[in-house]
């Protein structure tokens, strides 16, 4: 209790969207965007293929900047560019293909310590390493410290680029369909794994993904991008937005059912049923 | 019977395929040189083996008008020449490249000037070089800088640019500055493509070299090339070019085994 009450005043909301407008051109791709985004929360964010969910993620990277209204985070404008309280992890080419694992997950820690070279030595060198070695054994990767990602499958590739976010402790850690390009069983491993990172390092995490299920499983909380209204002779005239948002309950696991039916019509596409809930 | 294209040659058939076209040429050039010196035994555009191998050991030895080796003396200035236009065409190319390619503000403002540059003949600013500098080795290796600098910074910029905007945020996600950024994601995945630019640059610099030997110089091998065609000598002529060659090929597989040894990343089928 003592603990609890050092503890400085969490803020309700870690990033908050204020009327949030992405335009290119006459081309809108998201419009009135109004969120909040909890710390720990696990947000899935799913939608129909061009419904803006990327480009939500990357408003959060700082990749993309809002035309009109605010991104948050902790209350401040902080999304202007990508940084490292945003932790990235994107379906591919999210590792370094010239460094070993190591010295990927490294990377961060670096870059950290010395801002001229990037590079460490002696004693600090050895604290770096010791470090990104016991994250390269937290995503099972222990065996793999000194190969190069062109040597490891997709699956080995996704660890080590969660492994070299976790790095840095990042109060967020945004995944665009991170397990997108995997086989089912390794899917499940990742699963595991993700789940499992989430409440040891109490990480608050946005994942983009295309497949319902995974959406349902692994969330706390589910988005659903679409557009709310159509023009059939300008229909870039209108953006998306959140139109679902579902809180999830995990104790009912039929509630989950008929949310997931309400989800797949506004996507538009059947979940797959090889993942197991 | 299979496809023409699924029949892959393999081992000392390969070497063979390979050879038999050597072979035709020599052969071909040995019936000819033959034929012309039935005809006339003092033939000097097609010299035999034989007369080719006493002019070269006559180059390879002690001139007593100079007491200097004129083989020798041509291979250390051009490959002298050579060597320190690749290494500035090389340092030049790693900065601007990487700047080209990596910052977006740097390629809008020196990006159409570099394609510019480009465009322009080398060969057409040798007059120039030659005013500006004088005739000394200043305005060859100019000339050598001016004519494979351009191609070697579009190209590394053209790769630089090419790397996936995916590892670019996540290097600035792991806090990494715009410093660290070039020095430790682009400049490392530069480098072996830096490396086989220079190797496709080789042929162009030879022939700026050579060129500029031809024009102006006292040494080297361009300059005896040039020099001896005044008396036919062909005896000379076709082992300096053979040198050259030789030289060139020296030059490129010694890139390909640097290449190869310094990022291993970049070779991954040899690495198994």
């Amino acid at each position: 209790m003592a603990q609890v009450l050092t503890m400085p005043p969490r803020p309700a909301a870690l990033l908050s969207f204020e009327e949030v407008w992405v335009e290119y051109g006459d081309k809108v791709v998201l419009e009135r965007v109004s969120l909040q985004i909890a710390p720990q929360s696990f947000v899935s964010i799913v939608g129909p293929s061009g419904a803006g969910k990327s480009t939500f993620l990357r408003l959060i990277t700082g990749q993309e900047q809002p035309t009109r209204g605010r991104v948050l985070m902790d209350g401040a404008p902080a999304c202007d560019e990508p940084g490292p309280e945003r932790g990235v992890v994107f379906q591919r080419y999210s590792v370094f293909p010239h460094l070993s694992a190591l010295d990927n997950v490294a990377f961060g820690l670096n870059c950290a310590g010395s801002p001229l070279l990037g590079r460490l030595f002696g004693a600090r060198r050895r604290a770096v390493r010791e470090e990104a070695a016991a994250m390269l054994e937290a995503v099972g990767l222990q065996d793999a410290r000194e190969i190069y990602p062109s040597q490891m499958s997709g699956g080995m590739q996704q660890r080590l680029a969660i492994a070299q976010a976790l790095v840095r402790h990042p109060r967020v850690l945004l995944l665009d369909e991170p397990f997108g390009a995997l086989d089912p069983g390794i899917r499940l491993d990742m699963h595991e794994l993700i789940l499992g990172l989430w409440q040891r390092h109490t990480l608050t995490i946005l994942m983009v993904t295309h497949d319902i299920k995974e959406a349902f499983k692994l969330g706390t909380r589910v988005l659903a991008f679409d557009k709310r209204r159509r023009d059939p002779q300008a229909p870039h005239r209108y953006g998306a937005t959140a139109v679902y948002d579902f809180l999830l309950d995990r104790k009912s696991p039929l509630g989950v059912l008929s949310e997931m039916e309400a989800v797949q019509d506004i996507v538009g596409i059947a979940p797959s049923f090889d993942v197991p809930l | 019977m299979r496809r023409l294209l699924n029949v892959r040659p393999r081992g000392g058939g390969r070497l063979l395929l390979g050879l038999l076209p050597l072979l035709a040429v020599a052969l071909l050039y040995l019936g000819a040189s033959t034929a012309r010196h039935i005809e006339n035994p003092r033939d000097k555009i097609l010299p035999t083996p034989a007369a080719m191998v006493v002019a070269m050991i006559d180059m390879a030895k002690v001139d007593p008008m100079t007491g200097r080796v004129p083989l020798f003396e041509d291979t250390g200035a051009s490959l002298r020449r050579l060597t320190v236009a690749l290494v500035i065409a090389t340092s030049i190319t790693l900065v601007f490249g990487l700047a080209l390619g990596l910052l977006p503000i740097v390629r809008a403002g020196f990006g159409p000037l570099v394609a510019a540059i480009a465009v322009i003949p080398p060969i057409a600013v040798l007059p120039i070089l030659f005013i500006v500098f004088g005739l000394g080795e200043t305005a060859k290796i100019t000339l050598i800088v001016f004519g494979v600098t351009p191609f070697m910074v579009r190209d590394l910029a053209a790769h630089v640019t090419a790397i996936p905007e995916e590892q670019i945020v996540k290097a600035q996600s792991l806090g990494a500055s715009t410093w660290q950024t070039a020095l430790q994601v682009a400049l490392p995945q530069a480098l072996p493509r830096l490396i086989d630019s220079v190797r496709l640059s080789l042929g162009p610099a030879w022939v700026f070299l050579i060129s500029a030997e031809a024009i102006a110089a006292d040494v080297g091998l361009g300059y005896r090339i040039f020099l001896v065609r005044r008396y036919l000598a062909m005896d000379i002529i076709l082992p300096y070019v053979a040198w050259i060659s030789l030289l060139a090929v020296i030059m490129d597989l010694l890139l390909v085994q640097v290449s190869r040894r310094a990022f291993r990343w970049a070779h991954p089928l040899r690495d198994r």
